[in-house]
């Protein structure tokens, strides 16, 4: 279906009220969700090479026994860091990207609902990640693990910078999360197509919601944790300290009550992506629509059930360690209705292997292994074998790179024609999916073996002769050959910004709204507001498809502001129009503000953390100061 | 869905049984084995009485016997496995668990610390030596020998430099004046197949190597380098050799 | 439908209920409630371990928290009462409602801090102290911001800018203002009250 048309005076019209200012002003106060979803994506693929690289050197010295390529200072920093970076700062604000950039395409709006919100949690997503990697220009990176267990913490084995630099981190990122999780929540409820009703949300907008809701509810876990770790190490609390009254498994209980929500935080939208990619390529809609919705959900809430699973060996009762082995089985039920879903979709269409396709099987390949690995160590008994081993680090990577990477890449070749109007090109991306697959395959499938074998993690080196080496080899080249395909991609990227195909609106012929629209898309998305009747606007009055008659061609169009259409929340009919605020640097001052208190509290500056806090209540008063006394009789 | 269910749920039943079978140490344990975490090594007592004997990474039991083990840290939390025996247990500064291990046949059995602790937690080895019983009572009887007196002058000498070379105040040898509560129990050094936390094998070029520079071998670790003179170092190596 | 024949009769952004504006403050109270469910955790996860020690010196007094808690929910119905004035129209109720509150406000927060002094532990003492200061010190924190938001909310009431119709930020300030003293009963239940049960 070819995109709406509207006069040019029309499109000229929308384009100077929704762009951007220009010049360096626009760059720091735009509230474009395209241009925040896009700044996003670049953020977290440079966090995911760093973090790359630190797995690269971390392989080097493990490929034998016995090396002292690195001092175990060095290790301890890298592998900390190596986990920090991909679990914080990138697998989540990279979903959180394409989710900005796609929500309002995909729900038929002109923006997200908060769009200086969205700003606000895309700086204090860049500002914490440029405070975390200071540390490294100190010397002193976080070097104490990603989940950095009590009390090895505390000042007294951590006598550095280092553990404040992760308290500390976290909690800024915190709010660029939480920010963001409130924007998608509010968007969802507000700001969708008239007719967009909760059963023709795309799947991957089901997965941004439930993790959203999981964030409100899991990230506060994680500041309380880090707040105490903060204050036992700088004012002489005893939260952590047992000899005082605290206790080290707190840290583990608040961490992982946290820590299993963010797994599936970090895992749902990815599965939402395959979910309305499949059916693309399938050419067919997805079958069991609904019950792979509510798997999502119940995946989300059934999350906050389990986190003990990540403690069984700290001497728990049995009937607690039964109970959470149990919860962390039936977890997996959810899981198993979404593959059972895609593989009848794969099944009763007829799939074509382009690229995005080829990452989502390799995905589903992925996901079923790192699962069943999962229900390896579900069960309590067994666990006591396999956990803190190479076989923990085996299954987690299944599920990160299986889950989050592998459909991030099927996102960025399905979407990145929408994003940059230019196609990528299918030989290399075919290059880059075989690279990846076989690497990762080579790189991570001995490492359960290896923890079968009892190779402990985060471990500097090992003794030659217990029969670990050469599997450790094989890890290395694997990992290598799995980072020479990301390097193809990035290849891949620049080639089609170059010589790529011109994509137009619907390269793969996709059904849903996001693909209504040019590529890349204008400033305003919409000329005209799409009014929905159905799951799949763009394959209406196909062979197979619904009788609904979705209207692109004739809806209102909204030009006497940044307007959108505000819409009730479950049923999506239009109630009010929201005029969207214009470009703002509050949203940039606030995160300065915010890096400024986190640079005090690290260095003990107690001005520069007073300063900072008074400038950001000072941005915050003055964000919501409103611009010009309301008239008396506004509206209703 | 069905399916799944029905292998979820086998699968869980079979966790269960197996949990309630090896979880709680039965109740013909023969005798209590307390393990104590220390970066980076472990120290072994074997309780009953305050004169229980003390050893460092080497955990000597009878074979076919179960033995009930008491874990605890006195630092960070540490992890106590020894995978061919079972599960692995954490010790935890401020708790006390309880584990059980059954060696069913002679041999030495080695683990590892596995939970991150620190700079040399890849260096924590801990090694179970499974003997029969007759040989296992007299190891026990052995261990719990205090240190003889000096034999000889020049280990004598040694022993001088023992403790003004600050050993003694990190390292007890029983017996002796030296009563150091931070490194592991010297008393019966020689008789351990590895130093070093399972590092290296216990033979006289490793223990000089180990004392001339610790640092070198496990950078990081508690244990200083002290300057020692060759002649000094000489004397020390040869007092220690008499702690069999 | 009327919007494609008319969509501007609809309303431009109308400070009403349905608002994004009000979706936002929902959800920021239900993140912090959270985050006091988690120190509550911690509280009685760490008192469930003790063997002794908690409460460190006896039982926390009542003597001036029985009155503070008086005074803070006090000053919800001050608040509760000056947003049913503007939803009147009455700009009269508005600005008295939440003058009061901030004076009741800023008194919750002095006689804390006379208790404060009081108390023969501190922060580092041990971890009871660590627990009391850090939850009643977060709740002071969120108090704090509360005060900050009335003061600027009461700016743009003194000056009129508030209608019967138009009040959006009296209504939030108001829900954060009643969220707040709903975590001050759950502390105040959990932590001065729960061990005189147990």
């Amino acid at each position: 279906m070819a995109t709406t048309t509207v006069p040019a005076p029309v499109s000229e019209r929308l384009t100077r009220i929704w762009e951007t200012a220009p010049g360096l002003f626009g760059a720091l106060a735009t509230v474009d969700h395209k241009t925040i979803g896009k700044r996003y994506l670049v953020t977290s693929i440079v966090f995911l090479i760093l973090g790359g690289a630190e797995a690269a050197a971390l392989r080097v010295q493990l490929a034998r026994p016995d090396t002292s390529l690195m001092t175990p200072e060095a290790y301890n920093q890298i592998f900390s860091m190596h986990g920090i970076t991909m679990i914080f700062w990138y697998a989540s604000p990279v979903l959180s990207g394409f989710s900005n950039y796609m929500w309002p395409l995909m729900l038929g709006a002109r923006d997200m609902a908060c769009p200086r919100a969205n700003a606000l949690s895309y700086w204090t997503f860049l500002m914490s990640g440029v405070f975390l990697y200071t540390s490294a220009l100190v010397g002193q990176m976080p070097d104490k693990g990603w989940f950095a267990y009590a009390p090895l913490t505390e000042t007294a084995y951590a006598p550095g910078l280092n553990m404040d630099f992760y308290a500390i981190a976290l909690t800024f990122l915190s709010v660029s999360t939480t920010v963001g999780a409130i924007n998608f929540i509010v968007t969802l409820f507000k700001t969708r197509a008239p007719g967009m009703s909760v059963t023709r949300l795309p799947i991957f907008v089901w997965g941004t919601l439930t993790t959203s809701f999981a964030v409100i509810a899991a990230a506060p876990a994680l500041t309380a944790a880090c707040v105490m770790l903060y204050l036992d190490r700088r004012f002489g609390a005893h939260f952590y300290d047992a000899a005082f009254g605290g206790s080290a498994v707190l840290w583990q209980h608040l961490f992982w009550s946290f820590g299993h929500p963010w797994v599936y935080i970090v895992v749902l939208p990815a599965m939402g992506i395959v979910s309305d990619l499949i059916p693309t390529f399938c050419r067919r809609p997805l079958v069991g629509y609904t019950f792979v919705a509510l798997a999502t959900v119940s995946t989300g809430i059934l999350g906050f059930g389990v986190w003990v699973h990540h403690m069984f060996a700290t001497g728990l009762p049995a009937t607690a360690s039964s109970f959470f082995s149990a919860a962390s089985m039936v977890i997996t039920i959810p899981s198993a209705i979404a593959v059972f879903s895609w593989i009848a979709t794969m099944w009763h269409g007829r799939p074509v292997f382009k690229t995005p396709m080829l990452f989502a099987a390799g995905f589903i390949i992925l996901f079923v292994i790192g699962g069943v690995s999962g229900v390896a160590t579900a069960a309590n008994a067994y666990d006591l074998q396999l956990t803190d081993t190479y076989f923990i680090v085996a299954h987690l990577h299944y599920v990160l790179i299986g889950i989050n990477v592998f459909a991030v890449m099927a996102g960025f070749y399905y979407w990145l024609p929408k994003i940059t109007g230019k196609m990528l090109n299918e030989k290399l991306g075919k290059v880059n999916f075989w690279l990846m697959f076989i690497g990762f395959g080579v790189g991570f499938f001995p490492m359960h073996t290896l923890g079968l074998l009892g190779m402990p993690r985060r471990i500097y080196t090992y003794a030659a002769g217990l029969g670990w080496g050469w599997q450790n080899m094989w890890v290395t080249i694997g990992a290598f050959v799995f980072a020479l395909g990301v390097a193809v991609f990035i290849a891949n990227f620049f080639w089609s910004l170059v010589s790529g195909a011109d994509a137009g609106p619907n390269p793969w012929d996709a059904p849903t709204l996001e693909w209504a629209t040019p590529s890349p898309p204008p400033a305003y998305n919409f000329a005209r507001i799409p009014i929905v009747a159905g799951r799949h606007p763009l394959w209406e009055g196909r062979d197979g498809e619904g009788a609904g008659r979705s209207l692109l061609d004739t809806g209102p169009i909204l030009d006497q502001g940044r307007d959108t259409f505000g819409t009730t929340p479950l049923d999506a009919e239009p109630d009010e129009i929201l005029r969207m605020p214009e470009d703002t640097m509050w949203p940039f001052f606030l995160s300065l503000s915010i890096l400024v208190v986190a640079y005090g509290l690290v260095f003990n500056g107690l001005l520069l953390a007073v300063l900072g806090t008074v400038a950001a209540l000072a941005c915050i008063v003055g964000w919501f100061w409103p611009r010009r006394p309301p008239a008396a009789s506004a509206g209703a | 869905m069905i399916l799944p269910a029905v292998i979820l749920t086998l699968t869980f039943a079979f966790t269960i049984v197996t949990e309630n079978a090896t979880a709680a140490p039965p109740a013909d344990a023969v005798m209590t084995i307390e393990i104590t975490g220390h970066r980076w090594w472990w120290e072994i007592k074997y309780s009953g009485d305050s004169s229980g004997p003390v050893t460092a990474n080497e955990v000597h039991v009878p074979v076919g016997k179960p033995i009930r083990l008491e874990l605890t840290s006195a630092d960070v939390i540490h992890s106590f496995w020894i995978p061919q025996l079972a599960g692995k247990t954490d010790v935890i500064p401020g708790q006390r668990n309880i584990a059980w291990i059954e060696a069913d046949a002679p041999g030495v059995y080695r683990g590892a610390c596995t939970e991150y602790c620190g700079q040399q937690h890849a260096n924590m080895a801990a090694f179970v030596v499974a003997q029969s019983p007759a040989d296992f009572a007299q190891w026990l009887e052995h261990q719990r020998a205090a240190a003889g007196g000096a034999a000889s002058d020049s280990v004598a000498a040694g022993f001088a430099v023992f403790q003004r070379s600050a050993c003694a105040s990190c390292h007890t040898i029983r017996g002796t004046s030296a009563a150091g509560r931070i490194g592991p129990d010297l008393t019966h050094l020689g008789s351990r197949a590895t130093i070093a936390g399972g590092t290296l094998a216990n033979n006289p070029g490793n223990l000089a190597g180990w004392i001339a520079n610790p640092q070198t071998i496990k950078p990081g670790n508690v244990m200083p380098a002290i300057p020692l003179r060759s002649r000094d170092l000489q004397a020390l190596l040869a007092y220690l050799e008499t702690l069999r | 439908m009327a919007t494609s024949a008319n969509p501007y009769a609809l309303p431009i952004n109308p400070a009403r209920q349905s608002n994004p504006g009000w979706w936002v403050m929902v959800l920021v109270i239900a993140t912090e409630a959270m985050l006091f469910v988690y120190l509550l955790f911690a509280y009685f996860y760490l008192a469930s371990m003790s063997s002794s020690g908690f409460p460190t010196g006896g039982f926390p007094k009542l003597t001036l928290v029985v009155p503070n808690t008086v005074i803070l929910l006090a000053s919800s119905g001050s608040m509760y009462w000056g947003e049913q004035g503007i939803r009147r129209g009455d700009q009269r109720r508005l600005r008295i409602g939440m003058l009061v509150t901030l004076v009741l406000g800023a008194v919750f927060l002095t006689i804390q801090g006379i208790e404060y002094s009081r108390k023969a532990f501190g922060m580092g003492t041990n971890a009871y102290g660590s627990l009391f200061f850090t939850i009643t010190g977060f709740h002071g924190a969120h108090v704090f911001v509360g005060l900050l938001m009335n003061a600027v909310v009461q700016v743009w009431a003194w000056r009129g800018w508030f209608t019967r119709e138009r009040h959006l930020a009296v209504t939030n300030v108001a829900m954060y203002w009643h969220f707040v003293d709903i975590v001050w009963l759950a502390v105040f239940f959990s932590l001065y009250v729960t061990p005189r049960l147990l």
